[in-house]
Parts: C-alpha cells; structure tokens; sequence
C-alpha cells in the first residue's frame, strides 16, 4: 500500500508504515539529525528533524512520525527553521562540539551564532580515562543515549550503562560511577563506534593520532593494562 | 525525635516478600530503603538489583532521577522546604536560611550529628497555608523564621482542606466526615454512585459518562467517555485503570485535599471505571510530597476490601478489581501519564512518544485508562444525580463542578467549588475577598506553572473550557495564583524557570538544554542584568521548547514567560 502526502508542494507517493524522514528522503529532501542512528532505536530525543505538518498544534519530529495519507509537510518553515537553529545554538553553548562535522555543517547551514548564548554554563565533566581500550571524554557529550542503547538491547545486551541525573545534569553513568573495568563493560567497542561527538574515543585512534605505530601502541597499552592490575590487587 | 528502631543489615525480608515482581517493585524498593537507611549505599542498591533483575547502572539511573532518593546519606529527620511562587511570596527563602542557621548547617548537606538534612524543594501542595514545609511526614504550614527551629519538633498542622464556597458537591464530605469511616461515607450518599453504575452494562456506563460532558481535570481536558471507550474497545488484556495523582503542578493542592479527606469518592469512581472499561487491576499514584494522603488511602484500600467493595466478585456481580498504592518519589515529570507508567513499571521516569496513546499501549503496555483525582471523584457524583443534574452544572461544554486552588496575595487562600460558572475577576473578588492588606490586584497566574499570567484589565473571562480557549487561555489544574501590584513578576519569572529547569526530564534537546538558557536569562532579568538581546534569546528558547519539545513540560516551561512578555514587555527592557 502507498501513502500519498505533500512535501514542501511536492506530491509524494510512500510506502505505508514510512516515516516522515523516509518520505523527505524520496523528495530528495535531507532532513538534519542528531541523535538518529540506523543501528539504535530512534527514541526523537534531539528533534533536530522536526517539520511542520499542517494542522498540528506543535512541530513533528520526522524520525518517529508515522506518513499518514494527506499530510502537508513543511521541512524549511519559519518555525522549523528557528527550532533547528536554536537548538545547535542551544547545544553549542553546552558541550565541546569541536569534533563533530556534521554538526558544525549544520550550524553552517543555519547560521547559527556559535556566541548565542554568553554566560551560558557549560556542563564540563572531568574526563574519564580508566581502561586500556577508550577515553570517556563527556565535555563532548551531547546524550545522543546512542551509546547506552548500543550497549543494551539495541546492540550488545551488556547494560554496563545508563543515563543518569536530571534536566540539563544529565549525563550517561555507569553503577555509582564505577570505572569501566569493575562494570559489566567487555569492551566490545560498539559504543564507541556509535558516538558523533568523539566523546568516546578509542585509544588506538589516540595513539595514531599521536603518530605512535602499531607496536608502540601495543606496548603503551599492556603498560597501561599492567599498571591498572596492580593498583586492583593493591585494593 | 521518637527512636527508631534499628532497621535490618539488609533487604533481605523485603526482598522475599516482593522480588517475584521483578522492576516494578524497583521505585518501591529504593523507596524502603531510603526511609530505612536515610539514603541508598551501594551495597544495598547492588542488592536490590540484582533481586529485581535489573541492571546495576539502571539502577543508579533510577535512583539519580528521582529527588527523594538519596546515595549519600541524609539526616534521621529530613526537612522539605518548599520554595515555590506562592512560598517565596510568604518568606520561604528566609525561612531555610533562618533553619540552616539555627541547626548549622546548609541545604542539602547532613548536620555534624547527622540528625537534620535540609532540603529546599519545588511545591509541596499545601500553598493555602504557605509558607510551608515538609518534616519527615508531618506537613507544616504558616511557618515563621523565628519560631522555625522550634517547628520543626511541632506536631503538624490538623488536615484541614481551607474548603470556601457554599454550594459543595465534589466538596461535600470534605472536613465533614471521618475520612476511612465507611459508616459515614455510605451515610453521605457513598456508594450510591457505584449501586448505579452497577445497574447498567459496562457500555451504558461509557455512555452516560459521553452524554454527561465529563472531561479530564488534570489539566489537558480531555473527554473522558472517549478515554474509556477507547480502553474498553482495545485488543489486549489485562487492562488498567489508573489514578493520577502525582499532583505537582505549582500552586495545586485539590487533589490532595480530596484524597485526605474524601478517599472513598476517588476509590467509587476508579470502581466505576474499571467495570466500564473491564480492567482487574488498578494502580493509584501519589507523589511522594504527600505521605498523610498515602496513609489514609492506604486505610481507605483496606477498609473498601475488607467491606468486599475490592477484591474478587465485587458486589456479587462477578467482577473483580483491585487497587494497588504506589507512591511518586519526587518528579513532577511524572505526573505526565506516560512518564508516570514508566515510573509504576520501575524505571527513570521519561515520557514516551505518543502514539501510540495509552488506551491501546498504556502500563507495561497494555489498554491502560489513567485519569486525575478530581475527575474520579466526579464519577460517582454524576451517577448519583443522573446525567440530566450533572449537566445542569457547570457550562455547555464544560458539565460538572470543578475546583479552584487560590493561592498567594488572596484575602481568602484555599479550595473553591464552582458549580456555576463564573468571572475570574468575581472568584477573585467576590468569592475570595479580594486582595490582602487593602493593595490592589497586580497579576494572576492561571492554570499553573504552565499556564499564562493574566493582567488586572482581562479578568473577564469565565471559568469554562471553552471560554478560555477562546481567550487563548487554560484552565490547567485549576490554578488561581494571585500577586499584588507590590510584587516583581520578574522574581516570580526566576522561580518559574527555576522549577522548571529542575523538572526537566533531559529526555528531549529542546527542554533539556532549553529550561536551563530560560533559568540563565530569567536570573539576569531578576537581577536588573539583562544583556542586550536577551529579549530575542528568550523568545527564541520559549518558541523551540513550545514548538518542538517531546511533552507537555517543554510544550508549556515557557508560557508564562511569553505571557509576562506579551502584556508587560516593559520588563524585558535592558535597564529597567
């Protein structure tokens, strides 16, 4: 069965069961997203994807909206717009998006003023080095929750994570913060292939970065493995 | 301080009793072991989860959402101080310092002794009698910072509602009668409602409740006949029916005055309910700020099954129901019905992406009928009067009575039920006297935190559904929050964002990182600081939440800053 609906005036003839995102696609239409990944559960957390649709009193997040027959959607409105830029103005003045190029293309794309907001305080967690395998560095989160579901029922079933706090102090944690080595973690690494931001970062990527070779990169790790045995059986 | 008994080395016991539910006993288990322990230790949280079955890292999830779950310790007596709108009118933010002083210590951190743990919170329901706060479970109103140290041993205040209009129906019982005496209930026309109801097929009942105009008083409004039909119709079993009373919304306090002193009404409508809908299992959920509407309802529940009023075969009429109470545990989030679903099923209390809606896919997905207090406790009233008297009440559009919790610069602060419906001025002025200490009316907030300031010049409008929608205003949960012409707006504004930045679930962008710029820009105006383009950051951040948050808490943690900022605008001003 099709669904036919409008997309910015264009008709457009979609598979039933379609999201809005899969109808903008077949209008050739790019709809920004942040937290969507095709590998998680598309939960509408960033809402970076909203559009109008005609006759709703609030704008649609086109990950998790259903296509309906007759839909009039808008993707490039004045609301949409201002939600879209407003939100990476938002989230810019939050976290370290400095190693995300998609998101910066967005911003770009919507000019959006990186000093939007002075003052703001940024959230600014210590960053978490306490394995051999990746760096948490959460200044670069922005609760995408793509890593605590890649490690739960989406990817990995290891529960290791989960986010936690409230509000603007969310965050992701593990049991009372424990280091990743005393949780559930068996380092499978999906998490980290899962991240835009770089706030999970594996430390082979480091180490290249460093220029280090392969070798040297083995060493440094089992130095690290070492030391960090030690100090567990010293407890 | 009475002692207390020294609690057990672990969970076990409780866990026996309990564990073979798995997650859903997760919120009441942590609930246990806060009260047993002053907070939850790690070795006690990995010993609940792994009982439950549930992941250790959710588990401290779980705990971090909600404010009354603690994992470092409190003190043995823990004080709630509320400092919303209406208390900071009153003097709250005095009165914590005043305490803090007095048994030297500071918010939220133990005394030397670990006896006392003070805590500043967001409303606790009791703003007719602001300032207030919260002592372990005793409520304590009209607090004054020179007596505070000694209140905190006072006994609490006697539960009594402030009821302030003549003609009660939904009020009648209220301060009347002994709330848990079935003997008084059935006296005062109890059960009369559910004896009809029961006289007709589950079908009937959802039409009289069609035909009768009832809609939902928690705030959206919605039609509740429609609810039920949707429920009774939907594939899947069993269905729930559940009871919303998770009443946090700043300056509401009507359901809990019906659940303190009217219990039997809500337990009669939620009967109705579930025989409308054919639901075996209802769950009634009360926040945790309210422990004295715990205690009764849970007297209430026992009373209502040893009477066979719940149970197997009720009334002989082969159907069963029963009640189970759960309690909230500080997050006004979940007074939204599916964030309060994930809530009862033991988890952080997030809301979920509708649709589907929870008549279809509601608790642990099943049909689910989840109503407000005040719309159960109409229920049987309008099947005691019969559709006909029940619409005669209230307007075309909005049949019935409905209650209004006036709070702040009133002359006379408290409930008032409104049978025939009237002026926002004239329950300003007529029925509640007006304005304290001879001032004039500076602005009143309607419906509640998330609901619009109205300025002295448009009282005009009545108190019906459809009367405010035409004036692009809600009625909400029935909010009248008063302020005199000496207060700053500006300040009430802080405390809005405040609260709103400190409910916020952090599930969507636009609330999570929206309340907290809002908060931002709100504490420069407060403080005369205001940078310029600030208007335009603040329009822009109310606009993205209004428009593109995931629920009702984004959709509205900016109204009432857009209202102040459509009808003084002067205010927003850099300078002023």
């Amino acid at each position: 069965m099709t669904l036919t609906l409008t997309i910015d005036g264009r008709e457009i003839h979609a598979p039933a069961g379609s999201s809005l995102m899969q109808a903008a696609q077949l209008a050739d239409v790019d709809t920004p997203v942040i937290c969507y990944h095709e590998a998680t559960t598309p939960n509408g957390l960033c809402r970076q994807c909203v559009v109008e649709v005609d006759g709703w009193r609030v704008l649609a997040p086109a990950c998790v909206t259903p296509a309906a027959e007759g839909m009039e959607v808008h993707t490039a409105s004045e609301r949409v717009t201002r939600a879209r830029r407003t939100l990476l103005e938002m989230l810019n003045a939050s976290i370290d998006l400095s190693q995300a190029p998609e998101i910066q293309q967005q911003m770009d794309d919507y000019q959006a003023d990186r000093e939007r907001f002075p003052g703001a305080e940024r959230r600014a967690p210590a960053m978490l080095d306490d394995n051999p395998f990746y760096v948490r560095d959460y200044d670069k989160c922005l609760m995408c929750w793509r890593c605590v579901q890649a490690c739960a029922d989406d990817l990995q079933f290891t529960y290791a994570l989960s986010t936690g706090g409230r509000g603007y102090n969310s965050h992701v944690t593990t049991f009372f913060d424990a280091p990743m080595p005393e949780t559930t973690c068996v380092f499978c690494g999906n998490c980290v292939a899962v991240c835009p931001t770089n706030a999970l970062i594996s430390k082979t990527e480091i180490y290249l970065q460093q220029g280090l070779d392969y070798d040297s990169i083995r060493r440094e790790k089992r130095n690290q493995r070492r030391a960090q045995d030690k100090k567990g059986g010293a407890q | 301080m009475a002692e207390r008994a020294t609690p057990p080395a672990s969970m076990q016991d409780y866990l026996a009793a309990h564990a073979h539910r798995g997650q859903t006993m997760l919120l009441p288990a942590l609930l246990e072991a806060q009260k047993r322990y002053n907070h939850i230790s790690k070795e006690i949280a990995a010993e609940i989860g792994r009982a439950l079955n549930v992941p250790l890292a959710e588990v401290t999830g779980v705990i971090e959402f909600y404010s009354m779950l603690h994992d470092r310790p409190t003190g043995e007596t823990h004080i709630r101080i509320c400092e919303s709108p209406v208390c900071n009118l009153f003097g709250a933010k005095t009165v914590s310092k005043t305490l803090c002083r007095e048994l030297d210590t500071a918010i939220c951190e133990p005394t030397i002794d670990s006896k006392y743990y003070v805590e500043s919170v967001e409303c606790l329901g009791l703003c007719e009698r602001a300032p207030v706060m919260l002592v372990d479970d005793r409520p304590i109103g009209q607090t004054t910072p020179d007596v505070v140290a000694e209140l905190v041993r006072r006994p609490p205040d006697p539960p009594s509602g402030l009821i302030r209009t003549g003609t009660r129906l939904l009020t009648a019982r209220l301060g009347k009668i002994s709330p848990t005496s079935l003997p008084d209930y059935e006296e005062t026309d109890g059960l009369r409602g559910l004896e009809a109801a029961l006289a007709l097929s589950p079908m009937e009942v959802i039409e009289q409740v069609k035909a009768a105009g009832l809609m939902g008083r928690g705030g959206a409004a919605f039609p509740t006949g429609i609810k039920w039909e949707g429920a009774a119709q939907a594939e899947g079993q069993p269905k729930y029916l559940v009871c919303n009373a998770d009443e946090s919304e700043p300056g509401t306090f009507k359901d809990r005055t019906l659940l303190e002193e009217d219990p039997f009404s809500i337990l009669e409508g939620m009967l109705i309910a579930a025989y409308a809908i054919g639901a075996t299992q209802g769950f009634l959920y009360v926040r945790g700020e309210y422990p004295r509407a715990q205690g009764i309802l849970q007297r209430a529940i026992e009373v209502f099954r040893s009477a066979g009023l719940l149970g197997a075969n009720i009334r002989g009429r082969g159907f069963d129901f029963d009640i189970e109470l759960r309690s909230g545990a500080g997050a006004y989030i979940c007074g939204e019905e599916t964030a309060l679903f994930e809530s009862i099923e033991g988890k952080r209390g997030y809301p979920r992406i509708k649709p589907p809606f929870p008549t279809q896919h509601g608790l642990f997905g099943k049909p689910t009928v989840i109503n407000n207090v005040e719309t159960f406790a109409n229920v049987p009233l309008l099947f005691r009067m019969g559709v006909e008297e029940y619409r005669k009440l209230g307007s075309e559009k909005s049949s019935g009575p409905r209650l209004f919790c006036l709070s702040g610069d009133t002359f006379m602060p408290g409930l008032f039920e409104i049978t025939t419906p009237i002026t926002l001025r004239d329950l300003i002025f007529k029925e509640a006297g007006g304005i304290r200490n001879g001032r004039k009316l500076g602005a009143v907030l309607l419906g509640g935190a998330a609901g619009k300031f109205v300025p002295p010049d448009q009282l005009d409008v009545r108190l019906t559904f459809e009367d405010t929608r035409a004036a692009g205003l809600s009625l909400g949960s029935g909010v009248v929050m008063v302020f005199d012409e000496t207060r700053d707006l500006r300040q009430v504004l802080l405390d809005l964002g405040h609260f709103f930045a400190h409910e916020s679930c952090g599930k969507c962008y636009p609330c999570q990182l929206g309340t907290q710029r809002q908060l931002e820009i709100l504490e420069r105006l407060a403080h005369g600081q205001l940078l310029p383009g600030d208007k335009e950051r603040l329009t822009d951040v109310g606009w993205t939440m209004t428009d593109a948050s995931l629920c009702g808490l984004g959709q509205t943690a900016a109204t009432a800053v857009l209202s102040v900022m459509e009808h003084w605008p002067h205010l927003f001003e850099p300078g002023q």
